[in-house]
């Protein structure tokens, strides 16, 4: 099956009901997309998919043929990241990371054609992302900082 | 902390019991070529942190040929910045770049043995201890220096260190690499270093960034759950649907016939999977755990109020940890003020699932691992397989926060069983949520009693602090027994070691039970129930987190008998002039003012309530203020602020300390509004999420954060420190708010409504 990850057609030998996750993490070696609960609840799976967040653990490639993936790969690198990696980095938003890369792509669709979003807006669009750590308030002025280079 | 000091006179079972415990391991393993404290005698010169049990230099620091420093410590980083916070030290102390410096840190092969990384204990003893291995290195290297220089320079001149070189006052300069050999930097340290003065640090005390943090904003392969070995298998676990569960049948064939199974070891009660790809793994679990009968038994307590008079009533191990007797205040008491305070079994609840590798090669194991310690991980291991430990390497990666002892020990285990049946080929093995949720061990339900005097000044005279505790530390490490889940399910099963207490000062169920206010009368009494019905470990912050809450929403309602403000209150008893400096700033911070009336408007309730503790009595001091506000008709509370003052000594990293007290505060709101454990007399209940909601964006207050820093004073742990305070500032502000006293954790909307009525 052909996948466009990160904008390469990428070719899987994986079952068609096979979590989008898995082949993400196992097929093409990519580490964003984090295995946190495999029933959509807990957010760090995110991924874009057509430029929408979308749960990759609950995702069966199947229903991907012609759709656009995004991981946080996808989104900047090291040496280019993109605005919302730097402001996480300036931020210092990371306690151990582990839901850090689903609460990037999440905000990353949230502020898709948003000029100027209120806290409180950020706060509830983050709210089905769990984080453990309480890192919580930092994210979100990550977000504000993210949301105020892009626009 | 000096192990010996906590051993007292108590003998060999305290000295084992610091094994697995929060304190510093007393034997060690030793790195090839170096010999180390038990090989020594007699008595040498006491060293620094953790250096006074591992005195050789190199061990902890070598200088390459290509510049590159290499630093050893057995600390692990679990997200709260310890990899930062020792390249920080190090890069400061030997004048080099941090970007110069590799840490090697929790490799069974090749770091220290520094014991579990608990206790917000990391900069007191490896920080320490690194920063002194730092300095000896910096002034080796620069009498190497002065010796190559020889006549060029005068005999007393001044050679600087900057950037990776000894630099003399002509300004000619030598690379440490150069002088690496020369300096001979292997060797036995005899006598404390000099650190630098405060006045010469460039990066201690600054806010410089993590060393973690671009790589995992990118995806880079952070993480053990990132691991790809060639060969490399998925595994997964069947694990019993309860505590005592014994397996009657299943159908192992009808799994081993789908599509890409490698393995099924099945060994007592254990179940394992090997397959080619992790959902044909998670594919076999599921058909394996379809098929299989369970015979079970309720061995659960209740999980209602009767628990707590229930584990009164349990066969205790009774302790007075703290008593001081004053016949003449006692007699001036006039009032007695008495409560109870109880906090449920709650979860560790990381975000992402243990995860662990495992691969053999030639009877030897390797097992790639989030542990918190991973020498004591590799005795159970080595205990359950009968190999010496040095036949078992663990090597620490990064995971999803624990906060605790979670399954990250445990699933090394499951790894290592089912890679000894896969031919040499590695397994990452990785737990489902649910597994996760079902048998990690929980943190202790508590009940604690509490009673108290006052004379007709107002002040207290007598305060009696009884806690009954199931134990707060069943680590791996203990030479008793193996803690390690799987193998209480093989065939021949292991036996889990005794339950024990870490003793005071830093205590596990009495950990600060015992007030640092000045009380003239006092009595402190640990109840440890030997036995286990819920699993139970180490979850952040041991007992302090139910003790603090206990003692400080005490404080509030004995200032309530007295009349008193309970800022006013607090200092009234308390000498400590750093705890008074943390109060008094946290109560400026939140402009405090006594007799600040409660509000209520549209059916919701807002108050304020402060806290303080010293954590362990040892570590950083920290006060908190916070809101709350109550909805009256619904018993939803939430907590829109906060705010902390803190005093943790040398601050090493002021926004990794920072980020610390933000993120205990809101774990501890999680905890104290919303968290239990699930459980009927057979299972734990917990699957999903749904089932143990956590605090979410939307609800988590806004919080500020003040430090006091003390530059001249040791530096202190901070990661535990707002936890018990932040508790207890939330009771005492839904007190302040409605007038009405909550002392059971968590404060749920049921309970709310309840007291309400």
């Amino acid at each position: 099956m052909n996948l466009d990850v990160n904008g390469e057609r990428r070719t899987v030998d994986a079952p068609a009901q096979t979590p989008l996750l898995n082949v993400l993490r196992n097929d093409l070696g990519l580490n964003g997309a984090k295995y946190g609960c495999g029933q959509g609840q807990c957010g760090a799976c995110t991924v874009l998919v057509n430029g929408a967040a979308v749960r990759s653990c609950v995702t069966p490639i199947a229903s991907l043929a012609n759709a656009r993936i995004t991981t946080l790969e996808g989104l900047g690198t090291a040496e280019r990241p993109h605005a919302l990696q730097k402001a996480f980095i300036a931020e210092q938003a990371v306690q151990c990371g582990y839901c850090i890369g689903g609460m990037i792509m999440t905000a990353s669709a949230f502020l898709a054609g948003k000029r100027n979003p209120d806290e409180s807006a950020i706060r509830a669009a983050l709210d089905n992302n769990l984080c453990r750590c309480g890192t919580h308030n930092r994210i979100v002025r990550a977000v504000q900082r993210a949301a105020r280079e892009l626009a | 902390m000096n192990a010996h000091t906590l051993l007292g006179g108590r003998g060999l079972r305290r000295r084992r019991l610091l094994q697995g415990a929060a304190g510093l391991t007393v034997g060690f393993t030793l790195a090839p070529g170096s010999t180390g404290v038990l090989a020594q005698s007699p008595a040498p010169a006491p060293l620094p942190g953790s250096m006074n049990s591992y005195r050789r230099l190199e061990g902890w620091l070598r200088v390459g040929t290509d510049g590159t420093i290499t630093i050893f410590s057995g600390k692990v980083e679990l997200g709260q910045g310890i990899a930062t916070a020792l390249t920080q030290i190090v890069a400061d102390e030997l004048d080099v770049e941090m970007s110069r410096i590799r840490l090697v840190s929790g490799d069974t092969a090749r770091s220290p043995n520094e014991g579990v990384t608990a206790g917000s204990l990391s900069v007191e003893q490896s920080g320490v201890a690194l920063r002194h291995a730092a300095a000896e290195a910096r002034a080796l290297l620069i009498a190497a220096a002065r010796t190559r220089l020889g006549g060029r320079i005068a005999p007393d001149a001044a050679l600087a260190t900057r950037d990776g070189f000894v630099v003399a006052p002509g300004g000619e300069r030598i690379a440490y690499a150069d002088l690496a050999s020369e300096a001979r930097l292997e060797r036995e340290i005899v006598q404390t270093p000099r650190a630098k003065p405060v006045a010469e640090r460039r990066l201690i005390g600054r806010s410089v960034e993590r060393v973690d943090i671009p790589g995992k904003v990118t995806g880079a392969p952070m993480y053990v759950q990132d691991i790809r070995l060639p060969g490399m298998l998925h595994g997964r676990v069947v694990r019993p649907p309860s505590p005592r569960a014994r397996l009657v049948s299943i159908d192992e064939a009808g799994a081993r016939a789908l599509p890409g199974v490698v393995v099924i070891v099945r060994d007592g009660n254990f179940i394992g999977v090997a397959a080619e790809r992790e959902e044909q793994a998670a594919a076999a679990v599921a058909s394996l755990r379809a098929s299989a009968r369970w015979e079970e038994v309720a061995t659960l307590p209740p999980s209602d109020a009767s628990l707590f008079a229930g584990m009164k009533k349990m066969a205790s191990e009774d302790a007075v940890v703290s008593r001081k007797t004053d016949a003449a205040a006692l007699a001036r008491a006039t009032r007695r003020v008495q409560a109870d305070y109880t906090r449920a079994f709650q979860l560790h609840a990381s975000i992402g699932p243990s995860c662990s590798v495992a691969q053999w090669q030639d009877g030897k194991l390797t097992v790639w691992s989030h542990a918190q310690g991973p020498f004591q991980q590799r005795a159970d291991l080595a205990m359950t397989f009968g190999l010496p430990p040095a036949d078992v390497r663990v090597i620490h990666r990064d995971g999803s926060g624990c906060y605790g002892h979670n399954g990250a020990d445990d699933v090394g285990l499951d790894a290592a069983l089912v890679a000894r049946a896969t031919n040499g080929r590695p397994v990452k093995l990785q737990w489902s949520r649910e597994d996760e949720f079902q048998w990690e061990p929980c943190g202790s339900a508590m009940v604690i009693g509490m009673q108290a005097a006052l004379d007709a000044d107002g002040r207290i005279v007598d305060w009696n602090h009884e806690l009954w505790s199931h134990t707060h530390s069943m680590r791996p490490g203990d030479p008793d027994g193996d803690n390690l889940l799987a193998s209480w399910h093989l065939a021949t099963p292991k036996r889990q070691s005794p339950a024990r207490n870490i003793p005071q000062p830093a205590g596990g169920g009495d950990r600060n039970a015992i007030p640092l206010y000045d009380f003239p009368n006092q009595t402190v009494t640990n109840h440890l129930i030997p036995e286990m019905p819920v699993r139970v470990s180490a979850l952040r912050t041991l007992g302090a987190y139910a003790n603090v809450f206990a003692l400080e929403s005490f404080m509030d309602e004995l200032a309530l008998a007295a009349g008193s403000d309970p800022v006013a209150f607090r200092l009234r008893h308390m000498k400590d002039p750093r705890a008074r400096a943390v109060i008094e700033k946290v109560a400026a911070m939140a402009g405090w003012r006594p007799g600040t009336q409660a509000t209520t408007s549209s059916g919701i309730s807002r108050g304020y309530g402060l806290a303080f503790a010293k954590y362990k009595n040892l570590a950083v001091y920290t006060a908190v203020i916070a809101e709350v506000s109550v909805e009256r008709a619904t018993g939803v509370v939430k907590v829109p602020r906060a705010w902390c003052a803190a005093d943790a000594g040398m601050i090493i990293n002021p926004d990794g300390f920072a980020n610390q007290m933000e993120g205990g505060m809101i774990q501890s709101a999680s905890w104290t509004l919303l968290e239990a454990a699930p459980y009927d007399r057979t299972r734990m209940l917990a699957r999903a999420w749904s089932d143990y909601p956590i605090l979410r964006f939307s609800d988590v207050p806004r919080i500020e954060v003040e430090l006091i820093d003390r530059p001249e004073e040791p530096p202190k742990g901070v990661g535990e420190g707002t936890q018990g305070p932040m508790a207890a500032a939330i009771g005492n502000a839904f007190a302040h708010a409605t007038g009405v006293r909550l002392r059971d954790l968590p404060l749920t909307p049921a309970r709310v409504k309840a007291a309400l009525a």
